[in-house]
């Protein structure tokens, strides 16, 4: 199937098997191995996207579903050299250890925070009216869709807590 | 020049004491940071190719039985597939720890349940795994296995049972004493990357891109299998998207990918599903431990029992050593130490992060608390009274020994002394509070381990041996320690792990990887300060490096010109000797957890945890605390709701996905506490260095079980504690 995707600003025009995930796609036939697979069924978070500014698991949806879209991956974000806030964060308090759900962590931050500014309320708001306070039980919370067998839960919190207010602490 | 060390005695000079450069130590930021969070570090499955085609696993969907045929024309017809592998070489399951030769081999035989018996190889990922599942497989099954450890003779091995004493008359003659049975169940390391290999032939030589821990044995592991020589085979994994002991041997996927490839004539890649995963990479053992405690008066122990039920697949070497630190944990002469094995049809048992003290601690700081309370003791105090001041009835030294300054240096910073002792006193609404604590005991292990260092001529330094970072920091932890040995900035430095072709190390596993690798790294530099120190004329001990300038005396000379265009070369080698058995080495902690438990629900949430380690020379203290803080939540899964399920009619693991198989997600886990003591051990190896990756789990999921208690009276002596099983006893 003819598929268009624009990734991190280029497009693709791809002829794709129809079972092709987005995932997969990614990994397979664009070599932005970035996204990681850790279960393939949308139960660990490695494999989190950008798509039209929402956080999706790319292994639960098929590429051809998405022609047209705009979707960001990790290497849309910043490069080694050129970090955005979030990744030098996740650097900084060591939010990460073997680097495997690491991406899926900062995608799915980058657009959490966004949920948050917009009034998003999650399952631990009190107050569903109100904008919420990104406080540590909200980020914990907000990040719960992407595992981490490493353990840096901690970590990731201190260094989204750290963006989400603006800066170092 | 190579430096030799073989560790017979203690190393008192601490040399690293003397350097000046400032780095060890430090919370450096890991140098593969950057790629890391920016995707660009690749992992096994990522190396590119053009012709790359793709191979999925067929699981064998019996528990017993015999594979006769394979119908592979229909599937082989598909469109895209290429080939279909199976027969006698393929692995039945990995390799264990530091095996070094090859596992039991063959599809043939179906001994558990998800056994991968063939391979389907396709153009695209999409075309093998539709070959993959249409595969018919004639399988006659057998129908008599063995899948409940309480239903079967258990082997007990001589080896594995001691008895000092007489505790059956320390039993009777304790004024307190607890006798009681521990269960936990089957875990699975569950890293986030799955198990992947990309194989690639030349002529005779494979070059395999794997996702592996201990590549000096997974080369002659691999080699094994495959009837080569492993001077054939090269593997590369530079960067391991976890481990935890499931990547410590060569597992199915790599033999048949190797296979594939050179069927084919193209590289293989084949990556495990999360379901294979669980069903055909290492599970820890579930265990029965029945432990009991004589004591007197005071809560000074008499007398210790710890006997333990596991299980493993026939023909397997390794057994979960749930009883490994007992003999070293407390007091008591009057002793019975036993490990028993049931050999079961389920998924192969091997190494899980901290295999022994993990769950062996664990049980064992239950039944203290327990004794605690028939006591009448705080619980810190009875671990401090029963510190021995030698190994008992071995007649055995610690190395070094600080669990009465991590315990009281916990309970201090947790605010200990505000637990209220009667257990369900403390309420906040609806939610029950508690608090609890536990120690940390772990072995401390040196492996033979080698590296190389160049110090080029431009004033930079390279480090490279076939060491892996399978998140454990090696590449920070490394880069440091040549900093500081040869006063060079860290940026300044370049670590290259995971490639056979670089001198061969300890690989990463059971916490030796740091402090071996680490001292090889250690023994090339001393090789290259001498050198050096030759060259500006003065002795080694007599010379500063700092900062890139070479300082004797009152003469201050560039690196750079010391070298003068030409670069010092040097390698270290250690290997352990007598140091291991003429003292006892072990690294020790104390953990210390508040938890919440609904009085409605049963739920129990940690509310916050604390705790104090010691492990020798910190060699980061950022990565350190890191390995730390992912030790205590795994603690806190094995606490709560890690589970790997086997069906009772067939043996299968129920739960095998990361949906049904619960490890801790960020909003089960509070903000964490470490405390890292300041200690040096002589007798580990020249850095004074002990392991750290497991201490963090190896009884940290007692402390939250003891808060349960404390919050509501419910002892929960079943791994985990399930809502359920918490409610049933909360009345």
């Amino acid at each position: 199937m003819q598929t268009e995707l624009k990734i991190n600003g280029d497009k693709h025009v791809l002829d794709l098997d129809s079972r092709t995930t987005l995932l997969d796609v990614l990994r397979h036939h664009i070599g932005l191995t970035g996204t990681k697979k850790g279960c393939d069924h949308g139960q660990c978070g490695a494999c989190t996207v950008i798509v039209n500014g929402r956080r999706i698991n790319s292994c639960l949806t098929l590429a051809c579903m998405h022609d047209g879209d705009e979707i960001t991956t990790i290497e849309g974000l910043g490069t080694p050299d050129d970090l955005n806030p979030l990744q030098a964060a996740f650097v900084a308090h060591d939010g990460f250890q073997c680097g495997y759900c690491t991406p899926g962590q900062i995608c799915s931050a980058t657009a959490m925070l966004k949920e948050a500014k917009a009034g998003w309320p999650s399952h631990v708001t009190e107050d569903m009216a109100s904008t919420p306070d990104l406080t540590d039980a909200e980020i914990s919370e907000r990040m719960s869709g992407n595992l981490c067998r490493c353990s840096a839960y901690p970590n990731i919190v201190d260094a989204i807590r750290e963006v989400a207010r603006g800066g170092k602490e | 020049m190579t430096r030799h060390l073989t560790m017979d005695e203690a190393d008192t000079r601490r040399r690293l004491d003397d350097m000046v450069q400032g780095t060890l130590g430090t919370p450096f930021d890991r140098p593969d940071g950057p790629l890391k969070v920016t995707g660009t570090a690749p992992y096994a499955a990522e190396w590119q190719s053009a012709d790359l085609c793709h191979g999925v696993l067929v699981r064998a969907p019996v528990t017993k039985g015999r594979l006769k045929a394979i119908s592979d024309e229909a599937v082989k017809a598909l469109p895209g597939v290429l080939a279909v592998v199976s027969g006698e070489k393929m692995l039945r399951n990995p390799a264990q720890g530091m095996a070094n030769e090859a596992p039991v081999q063959g599809s043939e035989d179906i001994v558990y349940f998800g056994q991968p018996v063939a391979l389907v190889v396709a153009e695209t990922f999409e075309q093998a795994r539709h070959g993959a599942q249409a595969l018919k497989l004639e399988i006659e099954r057998d129908e008599d296995f063995a899948i409940d450890p309480n239903a079967v003779e258990p082997e007990v091995p001589e080896d594995k049972q001691s008895s000092t004493g007489d505790l059956d008359t320390a039993m009777r003659d304790a004024a307190h004493s607890i006798d009681a049975v521990y269960t936990t169940p089957a875990h699975s390391s569950a890293s986030m990357e799955p198990h992947a290999s990309i194989a690639e032939w030349d002529g005779d030589s494979l070059t395999l891109h794997g996702s592996y821990q201990m590549l000096k044995f997974n080369r002659n592991e691999l080699a094994d299998s495959l009837g080569i020589d492993p001077k054939n085979v090269r593997i590369l994994s530079p960067y391991v998207g976890g481990g935890f002991g499931s990547k410590l041997g060569i597992a199915p996927e790599a033999i048949a990918a190797a296979l594939a490839a050179k069927e084919l004539g193209r590289p293989v890649s084949v990556s495990m599903t999360r379901q294979q995963v669980f069903e055909t990479t290492m599970r820890r053992s579930e265990t029965r431990q029945r432990i009991r405690l004589a004591a007197g008066a005071d809560g000074k122990l008499t007398g210790i029992g710890h006997e333990a039920l596991v299980s493993s697949l026939f023909d397997e070497g390794f057994t979960e050593p749930v009883t490994q630190a007992t003999p070293f944990l407390y007091r008591g002469e009057n002793r019975v130490i036993g490990n028993s094995v049931a050999r079961l049809n389920r998924t192969c048992a091997g190494s899980v992060r901290a295999p022994g003290e993990a769950v062996g601690v664990t049980a064992f700081e239950n039944a203290m608390d327990e004794l605690a309370e028939k006591v009448g003791i705080d619980p810190v105090e009875l671990r401090r009274i029963n510190i021995p001041d030698e190994v008992p009835s071995q007649n055995i030294r610690f190395s070094s020994h600080k669990l009465a300054e991590a315990l009281d240096e916990g309970a201090k910073a947790f605010g200990w002394d505000k637990r209220n002792a009667k257990p369900g006193a403390v309420r906040d609404g609806e939610w029950q509070i508690g608090m609890g604590m536990s120690s940390a005991f772990r072995v401390n292990l040196l492996i033979e381990s080698e590296a190389r260092v160049t110090l080029k001529a431009d004033g930079t330094a390279e480090v490279e041996t076939d060491m892996t970072d399978i998140g454990t920091g090696t590449y920070a932890v490394l880069t440091q320690i040549a900093a500081e040995m040869l006063g060079l900035p860290p940026e300044n430095v370049t670590v290259r792990l995971g490639d056979t072709e670089y001198p061969p190390a300890s690989g990463s596993g059971g916490s030796f990887g740091a402090a071996s690798s680490g001292t090889s790294v250690f023994l090339a530099c001393e090789e290259i300060r001498e050198r050096i120190a030759d060259a500006v004329g003065c002795t080694e001990t007599d010379l500063t490096l700092k900062d890139g300038m070479a300082i004797a005396g009152n003469r201050s000379t560039p690196l750079t010109k010391v070298l003068d265009g030409q670069n010092f070369e040097a390698k270290g080698h250690v290997k352990p000797g007598e140091a291991q058995k003429k003292v006892r080495q072990a690294t020790y902690g104390a953990y210390f957890a508040e938890v919440a438990v609904n009085s409605v629900t049963g739920e129990t949430r940690v509310r916050r945890m604390t705790g104090a380690f010691a492990a020798g020379r910190i060699l980061n203290a950022k990565t350190a605390r890191s390995q730390c803080i992912g030790g205590m939540v795994w603690g806190i899964g094995m606490a709560l709701t890690e589970d790997l399920v086997h069906d009772p009619r067939y043996g299968q693991i129920v739960n095998h996905d990361l949906a049904e198989y619960h490890v801790a997600v960020n909003a089960d886990v509070p903000q964490i506490d470490v405390i890292l003591l300041d200690e040096r051990d002589d007798w580990a190896n020249p850095l004074q260095a002990k392991g750290l990756g497991e201490l963090g789990i190896c009884g940290a999921a007692a402390a939250v079980t003891n808060a349960i208690y404390n919050a509501t009276g419910v002892r929960v002596r079943d791994y985990p504690a399930t809502l359920d099983k918490v409610l049933a006893g909360n009345t």
